[in-house]
């Protein structure tokens, strides 16, 4: 009987213990409701629309999709340079970020230089870093190009060669390794002495140390490295875009419209397609089928690299 | 759970409702009264310092003439950036527009983003046909709806360097496609390591001013069939053009040693231009180049661009294209907008004294035959083109010059020599053309 009398007590305590954890929860479910829910829905309802951000919008069915995946023609070259840059470049500057993190921790003199001189290009704003590359690699007037000539090494046109144009750009990405070296260094320096120790007391050189004891205990890093990098690479706009117009030498004026991708598309990216598609030409409805294309990419390669990282820890990780 | 099920119904409901809500920007009106006082806002693209100051006096004479409205104008304003604030609309935006190209005239009419101004026109007694002339009237409208009118037109034609032909015993400008290949040749100088001292005409597309579409004018061509369908693969001249420019790209060394030339030149609009640094010996370009060439170290003219060697009665003709301005649909003073375009457009003292203040073209039938216009000879050059027959302007799309983009992507392709069958690839073009057409339709 006692319980029955409590019943609507305990009901009331229970919500309003709903309620409190709602409050403290409300911050980060205003943020996603706002910034990635309504967005998400949004795109998705514009995706069957036809709408040019004048008129109302019209409902179109698949049409927008049939377009995207059948007939625009810039569709496949954007999404093989957006994966081919997710895979070489994270790829490389993961390598890249670790081996130079291995080499400033094992550097016994000048170690404040040389980790400041690593770091140092990363802080450069992005469009400047860009710009500064391809007036350095310009075929025509670049030093780059003049300096391997003097040593007889015929140098390629780098940003103006489509076969050249990305990896110019992971060239450009390696040169601001600096956040992943920092990452990368922190990580290597928490791997605790003693298994070093260890492993060399049962005769471990200096690969079998990186391989049975390094490796396992900066694994965690890695994934981490992996995978901020592949969504980055997913959004990657600014750097391409900016060598695309430079490398170009297309004069831009009030009346010019700015194609990304030079030379050849290689340089375009899902992420320059979605703008050209929403912002210069006004086709919502492309843009958003694309941008969910990307979106559906981007989590299938997380999750996949989620799971296999739950694969590659241990529990205590 | 029918409680539920309501109120899922509801939260559906309102997105819904945000959703179509966020979709629908503001609109304006045609119901001011425009002897009222008035601010207008007025966005165009001039950046330079005498062209902000010539459009600025014109104001002045606006002002003069109309004491209740005010302009505030702001200059070096681009496409995308009216683009996006007429969407967007709100109190800031825009009520009198330019813009420099008039690729976008058939997306800006199709759209309503800019309004009809025949209403106004009727309404004021300007009778069009009487004012403008017709390629500068076609492209300002699109299927009969005139959103936008000719402020100024540009005209294409080619700037040669006189000292650079005496040089190489050149009598005079080429007229035909042969003989322009023939005197590229002879102008073009290399070092000797195998680069270029100076390339005679740089028929690269990328080259500055250089858009295919703009050495096509000299064929003359038709993009659409009277269905509004792509039809460059049944256009010979297509076939013709793309023949020509890898003609003079083989004959003057090559796509890629030219492409490695082009990238050393300069800004297109600094004193390192490559045809003011010498470079190039002769150059396509609009009749603005004039007013830049005033620190040449070299005697220079102007001339038509060359026609094909078959059609020799078209010799004169050229590209047109030009500055447009309209009425922007989220401006709740369009009357009053309305007088400024009128002014702007079509007051003759006005278009003359700005044509000659920036050097261009023109864009009525009085100006164009005014005394009162620039007589220097250079420049008259472009005043023919303006006037010839032959000359022509793109057809507007509905798609803005998505088309354009299309056309220029695939002769990137044609002047690398990646495209290795052209009848294939011309209807693949048409193809991409009528499907980015059909997606830009409600």
């Amino acid at each position: 009987m006692a319980t029955l009398t409590n019943a609507p007590a305990l009901r009331r305590k229970a919500r309003r213990e709903r309620l409190r954890t709602l409050g403290f929860l409300s911050p980060w479910l205003v943020g996603f409701t706002v910034f990635f829910g309504y967005p998400l829905i949004a795109t998705v309802y514009f995706s069957f629309m036809h709408y040019n951000q004048i008129e109302a919008p019209t409902f179109v069915g698949l049409r927008n999709w049939r377009y995207v995946l059948e007939q625009m023609p810039l569709f496949g070259p954007a999404l093989w340079n957006t994966l081919w840059l997710v895979v070489v470049m994270v790829a490389l500057r993961v390598v890249f970020g670790l081996g130079i993190g291995l080499l400033v921790t094992k550097i016994k003199s000048g170690v404040g230089f040389f980790r400041t001189a690593f770091y140092l290009p990363y802080l450069a704003p992005p469009v400047a870093a860009t710009v500064a590359f391809v007036f350095l690699l310009n075929p025509g007037t670049g030093p780059v190009n003049d300096i391997l000539g003097t040593i007889g090494i015929h140098a390629p046109n780098w940003f103006n060669d489509p076969a050249w144009a990305k990896p110019s750009l992971v060239l450009l990405s390696l040169w601001g390794i600096g956040d992943l070296m920092v990452i990368f260094m922190a990580a290597l320096l928490d791997v605790p002495k003693e298994q070093y120790e260890a492993a060399e007391l049962d005769g471990a050189g200096a690969f079998h140390k990186f391989r049975y004891v390094t490796w396992p205990s900066i694994t965690p890093i890695v994934m981490f490295a992996v995978v901020t990098g592949v969504v980055q690479t997913m959004q990657y706009y600014t750097q391409a875009l900016v060598a695309g117009k430079l490398a170009s030498g297309v004069s831009v004026g009030p009346g010019t419209v700015i194609q990304p991708g030079y030379p050849d598309h290689s340089t375009l990216t899902v992420p320059q397609l979605v703008y050209s598609l929403g912002f210069q030409n006004f086709n919502t409805g492309a843009a958003c089928v694309l941008s969910l294309v990307l979106f559906a990419i981007a989590m299938a390669v997380t999750t996949l690299l989620m799971r296999k990282r739950a694969g590659l820890l241990s529990a205590e990780d | 759970m029918p409680r539920k099920l309501a109120a899922l119904a509801s939260v559906l409901s309102a997105g819904a409702l945000l959703l179509t809500g966020c979709a629908n920007p503001s609109t304006g009106s045609a119901e001011d009264d425009p002897t009222k006082p008035v601010t207008l806002k007025f966005w165009h693209g001039w950046s330079e310092k005498s062209e902000v100051k010539a459009i600025d006096a014109g104001i002045a004479r606006f002002e003069k003439l109309h004491p209740n409205i005010k302009v505030k104008a702001t200059g070096n304003v681009t496409d995308a950036t009216v683009n996006q604030a007429l969407r967007a609309g709100g109190s800031d935006a825009p009520d009198v527009v330019s813009s420099f190209t008039t690729n976008n005239v058939g997306q800006y009419c199709s759209s309503g983003m800019w309004v009809d101004l025949n209403p106004f026109m009727r309404k004021t007694g300007l009778d069009k046909a009487k004012v403008f002339p017709k390629t500068l009237l076609d492209y300002t409208s699109y299927e009969g709806d005139q959103c936008a009118l000719p402020l100024l037109a540009d005209a294409y034609g080619m700037y040669y360097n006189k000292d650079a032909f005496a040089e190489a015993g050149i009598k005079r400008p080429p007229r035909t496609m042969s003989e322009l290949r023939r005197d590229a040749v002879k102008l073009t100088k290399r070092t000797k390591s195998g680069g270029y001292q100076r390339v005679g005409f740089m028929p690269n597309f990328r080259l500055y001013q250089n858009s295919p579409d703009r050495l096509f004018a000299q064929w003359g061509p038709s993009y659409f069939n009277k269905d509004g369908k792509a039809r460059l693969a049944k256009e010979k001249a297509a076939k013709e053009f793309y023949a020509t420019t890898r003609e003079l790209i083989r004959s003057q060394g090559g796509y890629g040693p030219l492409e490695t030339f082009r990238t050393s030149f300069g800004d297109e609009m600094s004193s390192q231009n490559a045809f003011l640094t010498g470079k190039l010996a002769m150059h396509m370009d609009g009749e603005w180049r004039g007013l830049f060439m005033k620190g040449a170290k070299f005697k220079w003219d102007t001339a038509p661009l060359p026609v094909p060697d078959d059609r020799p009665e078209t010799y004169g003709r050229g590209y047109l294209t030009g500055t447009v301005v309209g009425i922007a649909h989220s401006s709740t003073h369009q009357n009053a907008a309305w007088e400024l375009v009128k002014f702007l457009t079509a007051n003759t003292d006005q278009v003359v004294a700005f044509a000659n203040a920036i050097h261009n073209v023109p864009s009525t039938k009085a100006a164009l035959t005014s005394p009162k216009l620039d007589s220097d000879p250079t420049f008259r050059a472009f005043l023919d083109i303006a006037q010839n027959r032959y000359s022509t302007a793109l057809p507007p799309s509905i798609n803005g010059g998505q088309y354009v983009t299309s056309l220029q992507d695939f002769s990137y392709g044609v002047e690398a020599g990646k495209v290795h069958d052209l009848d294939a690839g011309l209807r693949k073009l048409d193809d991409e053309i009528d499907a980015d057409n059909l997606q830009a339709q409600n």
